[in-house]
């Protein structure tokens, strides 16, 4: 199976596949997971300050989202919405696409983290005379941060490897390319391979970070 | 003078405080005391609005809130009344991602807008009071629950409170853990600071206690000094100081 001739096409494509990688994949993760996480953050603090008509509007987001699949949702966003007039490029497509689906898993993760803060330091923060944003930014936010490092290293891992699914919608990321040369040189096998080799090395060191922020994290405390 | 007039409150149809009527002095300590679901804890939590009052007044020294379920109080209100009570919790309730001298300093620092070398000296000084001085970097969670507790009654005194309220302070430490936070709460009892504490402890009551205040469903069945309530022939009182002895 490894013969020569593989191993050229191994060799060749390697950099091929790589490159769209670092301008595709990275780029788009990065751009997604910030975009996510900021309507994550919004959205979980107004299903805990439990805003009147917000909260049940963020509640309907995060029960469609979580509901459908991505891959549904891309092709909604691509290949549908220019019936309602709204014609999306590509990139901006899959970059609104992953947004909003970090965006509900990430608030939920959120949410946990801020209901986790024990009730008691609340209660201490107000019987000193604090204000609802004083106890917020002073006493939930930085222990639900802490706590929520770890699941939300896990939205991140998993949103490298979705954005697999914007070759779908012609984003020409890792995969895509992938696709072509496997296409081109009857070698799906090794190609294949070679590309979950790279998102292996992708997320190998994403979950090194993960590793330095929790010892971070837990050197402050001692 | 803390002065309580009518206070009610209750949850659906279980009357938890049910028409209070109190005058706490000034540089005294005031002891409640009571059987469990009398309603202690929730008086004591009226008197820093943790639980805000259905009906009823509460005025601590010319501060004065009326309560009305239909009307709630307004925020900064709230917020001005709470400055002035300090808060001890049962189950210390210290930021646990802070650390001792910062725990002392939040108060003062985000509340009392005070400049942070100010509020670190002051807590230092706090800090020696509780005799806690060596642990200001420490974390809470390497503290013993009988340290917990005393940083969180520096933590109260560090916003210089016109009452000091204690819930239950040590309900949830071991006896030898006790006797260390009773000796704190009994010399600011010295020190003539107004104090309202729930205890289940009689004869630290006895002890400090200018005043007891005996509740019973929600209600002030006997209030005065230990003598005179153990000595008021209530045999419902008699019976209950003679079981915790």
């Amino acid at each position: 199976m490894l013969n020569e001739r593989v191993l050229n096409i191994l060799q060749e494509s390697f950099f091929k596949i790589l490159i769209p990688g670092i301008t595709y994949t990275i780029p788009l993760t990065l751009v997604s997971f910030a975009f996510g996480l900021l309507i994550a953050i919004v959205a979980a603090l107004i299903q805990v300050s439990n805003v009147r008509i917000l909260t049940p509007i963020i509640r309907f987001y995060v029960w469609v989202i979580r509901g459908t699949p991505l891959l549904v949702q891309l092709f909604i966003i691509f290949y549908g919405l220019p019936n309602a007039g709204i014609v999306l490029k590509a990139l901006p497509a899959a970059i609104i696409a992953f947004s909003l689906n970090v965006g509900a898993y990430a608030s939920e993760t959120l949410r946990a983290s801020i209901l986790s803060v024990p009730l008691g330091q609340i209660e201490a923060g107000y019987s000193l005379g604090m204000n609802y944003f004083q106890v917020l930014r002073r006493i939930i936010l930085p222990q639900a941060f802490k706590v929520s490092v770890p699941p939300l290293f896990n939205s991140f891992i998993s949103l490298v490897k979705d954005t697999s699914l914007a070759a779908n919608i012609t984003v020409t990321e890792m995969f895509m390319v992938t696709q072509r040369i496997a296409a081109k040189t009857f070698e799906p096998l090794a190609l294949y391979c070679e590309v979950a080799f790279i998102y292996l090395l992708f997320c190998t060191v994403l979950s090194k970070v993960q590793k330095i922020a929790e010892r971070k994290l837990k050197l402050e405390q001692g | 003078m803390l002065q309580i007039k009518k206070l009610c409150k209750h949850y659906d149809d279980l009357k938890v405080l049910d028409q209070i009527n109190l005058e706490i002095e000034s540089n005294k300590t005031t002891v409640i005391i009571g059987p469990s679901g009398s309603g202690k804890t929730t008086l004591l939590r009226c008197l820093n609005l943790l639980t805000v009052p259905d009906a009823g007044e509460i005025d601590l020294n010319g501060f004065t809130l009326a309560f009305d379920a239909n009307r709630p109080i307004q925020k900064k209100k709230i917020l001005d009344f709470r400055k002035k009570t300090g808060m001890v919790f049962q189950s210390f309730n210290l930021f646990s991602h802070r650390t001792v001298i910062e725990n002392i300093i939040e108060g003062p620092v985000t509340v009392l807008k005070k400049t942070k070398p100010e509020a670190i000296e002051e807590g230092m000084a706090l800090l020696k009071k509780v005799g806690l001085e060596d642990k200001a970097n420490h974390y809470p969670k390497q503290l013993s629950g009988g340290q917990q507790q005393r940083v969180a009654i520096a933590r109260a005194l560090a916003m210089k409170p016109e009452v000091l309220l204690f819930d239950e302070p040590t309900s949830a430490l071991d006896p030898e853990l006790e006797i260390e936070v009773l000796e704190i709460i009994r010399t600011l009892a010295e020190e003539h600071y107004t104090i309202v504490i729930v205890t289940h402890k009689m004869g630290f009551a006895k002890e400090v206690g200018d005043k007891i205040i005996f509740l019973e469903n929600g209600k002030v069945l006997s209030q005065g000094s230990y003598s005179e309530l153990y000595y008021s022939g209530n045999e419902r009182i008699s019976r209950f100081l003679n079981t915790l002895q």
